[in-house]
């Protein structure tokens, strides 16, 4: 059984359908790379399997249990965590205030109105949190001062707050510049591979797809053109047509720029 | 039979009260976002303005049926006066503030107003009844009702279409509802949403004032008969949606025929029928009954 | 340790108000009184605040605190303090779940009005119901303090005793609170529901409680309000301007401390003693103005300008 399935997920705005049919079958400890040109129903895919839209149809199962009509609360706390497009932190706070909040909520079921938040081994896990993802200069400082990347990592580090059985990463480097993605991937990859969670990552830039996903899935349309290993989706046909663009520019080690780029047909 | 007659046109001139008073703060807080306190105090000025000037104008003795003439010139001066005032010297500074805050800032305006009021008027009371017994009674069996009531039927009917057709026919009516959709794309597009918000404002004042003004011949001037007009406008401003002429009608007709079929039927619960209305609507159309759903965030 | 910094402010404030309550004469004593119980609403209104949420409808549970009070004495006989403001604690806790339930649903100006309103139907029903003496309202009799049925002089810094320990309570309650996890989530709230709701939080149930806790403190002052006055009626307990006070005393006092709705609370009291008795057709002109000027000038309240010289010197 898998860990995560999809089945005949579909999902209509009145007459504009973003998603037709997904079926998509996760197992444990799978790293999973989605790609898409905009608007071809990727973050619509995670907003439903994580609870915040409702399908039109279809329905997902987690563990063997029907999750479709769950809010997201509840699916975080059955073991399915996600990050933003758009990093979604509390501005107002210092970084280290955002991970004790995620940390403290995460370990109870229901928030304590007694208990202080600034317990001695949330304060501690949150310090091993800092460093892993490498944002110890950033620390004390108000998020809303802190350039993207970190906020991204940040965002990141929220979600798997909860030791969540799968993580889904709506374009975890979106937003930064070419040279700092892939510091930032391998940041995140490290230490989500520490904890053996399975993940699925939005992605556009088809090198860190190819380097980081043991498997790609296509969107286009709202519809999955593909699923399989990367060197099998990023060839195919229809995936170069309506993703990729017709010339796959191989990087030969230069600056970005050359890298594959989405866009194409689609317009 | 009877009490259905007088339940349906009490429900109509209560409802068209209701209309006048509520269009204003609709207009405002769709366009700017702004629940505008102090419409109740711009409602209180053009009640004591109509009085005043209706009481000089009688002493003057010209023909009394120019004196409708001068309440709705009491409107207009008083909106256009203290419109602009609040708007280009009070509300203009605090516009990207958090919009409690500029509520609190009405509210502050609203206080103000009103003891100006106690300062230019005094504590005794007005009356200006001479626009109200002009036009006389009409009479169903044993019902009469005023004829002034009824023509407050009429003036709303005219307001509401004369807005809507503005709003939807005018181009400046259409930069308006532009605004009203998305002041940020709005300003992007070129449309000098200051100038708008300033139109805006004082058309809304104007038609609050334009409310006292035609209720001061009904009843007695004193001060806060603003007070109560707030609540109860943004009561009818939420039920319809805000920004919504049509759902400021439809708003203040359930409202308005709700609270007259209480009065006859179950005078215990009329004072607060239009809040218990307004909860039911909120506890299934969150936005008012022609309000718009938020986009997505993520 | 801030806990102990707070202890020591908490003991401090406990000897200047009992020092005050024997020292001071009537008239101050009364005035505290009637204070520390606008301040214990306040309180309830600041850690709404905190949350991003201002309800223009606070004096439903003061009132309903009050009237609990009124009938309870009234109709049962019941004169004992302690019992009074028990229940003048638990009924508006109860009656803000019932209206919190579609309140909680809200944010801004909605949920800013939609309290109001909800105070205007209390307001509505009270001065509706002959019974209760509608608009006038009807007296309380004085309570007891377990057995004790003291009078006069005593009764008065007997009640106000009585308030200062609930505020001492109740602010040591509050700071634990903020410190808590539930606390912590107000200004994540206020940044980012969505975030709150992916970390498995439900916004709505903590904004719930957060609504019941301040009710309860509310209420708690209506019923102190209720004793030391000696007379409930509707405009003074549950019309919107009462409301209105509240909200103009939180910004007076900004949330940045647990004693500053007090202080705040009493700079209001002082005012408004003095405004009304001297100038009774300029008070809400002043109020208004007061209102203006902080916000534009000082929009983190009157407590900010005490830490701003507390840093300086």
């Amino acid at each position: 059984m898998a860990l995560l399935e999809t089945r005949g997920l579909t999902k209509t705005f009145g007459s504009v359908t973003a998603a037709s049919n997904i079926n998509v079958a996760v197992d444990e400890r799978e790293v999973i790379g989605i790609i898409g040109a905009n608007g071809a129903g990727k973050t619509t895919f995670v907003n439903m399997v994580t609870g915040y839209l409702k399908p039109s149809q279809g329905s997902i199962w987690y563990r063997g249990q029907d999750i479709t009509r769950h809010a997201p609360r509840e699916i975080t706390r059955m073991g399915i965590c996600r990050s933003f497009q758009v990093p979604q932190v509390f501005m107002s706070s210092s970084l280290f205030d955002n991970l004790l909040l995620g940390l403290g909520v995460a370990e109870q079921e229901r928030p304590s109105f007694w208990r202080p938040l600034r317990q001695p081994h949330l304060v501690e896990a949150a310090e091993l949190i800092v460093a892993r993802y490498d944002m110890s200069q950033y620390r004390d400082q108000q998020v809303a001062l802190l350039p993207q990347g970190v906020r991204k990592l940040l965002d990141i580090a929220m979600a798997m707050a909860h030791r969540p059985r799968i993580v889904l990463l709506d374009e975890p480097t979106s937003g930064v510049s070419v040279s700092e993605k892939f510091g930032i991937m391998d940041v995140v990859m490290g230490a989500l591979r520490d904890t053996g969670v399975t993940v699925l990552f939005i992605e556009h830039d088809m090198e860190i797809i190819s380097r980081y996903g043991s498997r790609v899935i296509a969107f286009a349309e709202g519809t999955i053109l593909a699923d399989g290993p990367p060197q099998q989706v990023l060839a195919d046909e229809q995936v170069r047509r309506y993703v990729i663009g017709e010339e796959l520019h191989r990087a030969s080690g230069a600056a970005g720029g050359e890298l594959g780029q989405p866009g194409g047909a689609h317009a | 039979m009877l009490t259905l007659l007088a339940i349906l046109v009490d429900g109509l001139v209560y409802a068209s009260w209701l209309f006048i008073v509520a269009v204003g703060l609709s207009l405002i807080f769709g366009v700017m976002k702004i629940l505008n306190v102090a419409h109740g105090s711009l409602y209180a000025f053009g009640a004591y303005a109509a009085a005043t000037l209706i009481g000089a104008y009688f002493n003057a003795g010209w023909a009394p049926l120019g004196s409708f003439a001068v309440m709705l010139l009491a409107a207009v001066a008083v909106g256009a006066i203290l419109g602009l005032a609040l708007e280009r010297g009070l509300l203009r500074f605090m516009y990207g503030r958090d919009e409690v805050i500029i509520v609190l800032v009405t509210y502050a305006a609203f206080l103000i107003l009103e003891d100006s009021i106690l300062l230019i008027w005094g504590t005794n009371p007005y009356f200006a009844f001479q626009p109200y017994a002009l036009l006389g009674n009409a009479s169903v069996g044993r019902l009469a009702f005023a004829n002034y009531d009824l023509s407050m039927i009429g003036l709303s009917v005219v307001t509401g279409v004369l807005l809507w057709w503005a709003l939807t026919h005018t181009r400046q009516g259409k930069l308006l509802q532009a605004v009203i959709h998305d002041r940020e794309m709005a300003q992007a597009l070129g449309i000098n949403v200051t100038r708008v918000f300033t139109a805006t404002f004082v058309l809304g004042a104007m038609l609050g004032a334009l409310g006292g003004a035609v209720t001061a011949p009904q009843i007695s001037v004193t001060p806060g008969i603003g007070v109560e007009v707030i609540v109860v406008a943004f009561a009818v401003v939420v039920i319809g949606g805000m920004g919504s002429i049509p759902g400021a009608a439809i708003g203040a007709l359930i409202v308005g025929l709700i609270r007259a079929a209480t009065v006859h039927l179950f005078p215990q619960v009329e004072l607060f029928v239009i809040y218990a209305v307004m909860s039911l609507v909120l506890a299934f159309r969150p936005a008012g009954l022609f309000g718009r759903a938020a986009a997505r965030k993520i | 340790m801030a806990i102990d910094r707070f202890g020591v402010q908490l003991g401090l404030a406990f000897v200047v108000l009992a020092a005050a309550g024997f020292l001071l004469p009537a008239w101050a004593v009364f005035l505290l009184t009637l204070s520390l119980a606008k301040g214990l609403v306040v309180l309830g209104l600041l850690i709404l605040w905190r949350t991003g949420l201002v309800p223009f409808g606070q004096a439903l549970y003061f009132g309903a605190g009050a009237y609990a009070v009124g009938l309870l004495v009234l109709l049962t006989g019941l004169r004992d303090i302690v019992v009074l403001t028990l229940a003048a604690i638990l009924i508006p806790m109860l009656l803000a779940w019932l209206v919190g339930l579609l309140l909680c649903r809200y944010r801004d100006i909605f949920f800013a009005m939609l309290s109001m309103a909800f105070s205007m139907i209390l307001y509505g029903i009270l001065v509706k119901t002959e019974a209760l003496g509608s608009t006038d309202g009807f007296n309380v009799a004085p309570p007891t303090f377990l057995g004790f049925a003291p009078s006069g002089e005593t009764m008065r810094v007997s009640i106000y005793l009585w308030v200062a320990l609930l505020s001492l309570a109740a602010a040591y309650g509050v700071h634990r609170y903020l410190s808590s996890a539930l606390g912590q989530l107000a200004s994540a709230i206020r940044d980012n529901e969505i975030r709150v709701e992916y970390l498995g939080v439900s916004v709505q149930r903590v904004i719930l409680i957060k609504a019941i806790i301040a009710a309860g403190l509310a209420g708690a002052g209506g019923a102190v309000t209720a004793f030391a006055v000696g007379h409930i009626d509707p405009d003074a307990m549950t019309y919107w301007t009462v409301s209105g006070e509240f909200v103009f005393i939180t910004i007076l006092s900004g949330t940045g401390s647990i004693f500053a709705p007090f202080v705040g609370s009493l700079l209001f009291e002082l005012i408004r003693s003095f405004a009304i008795q001297y100038a009774p057709h300029f008070w809400q002109m002043v109020l208004g103005v007061s209102l203006l000027l902080i916000i534009l000038f000082l929009p983190n309240g009157l407590w900010s300008v005490f830490t701003r010289l507390r840093k300086r010197g």
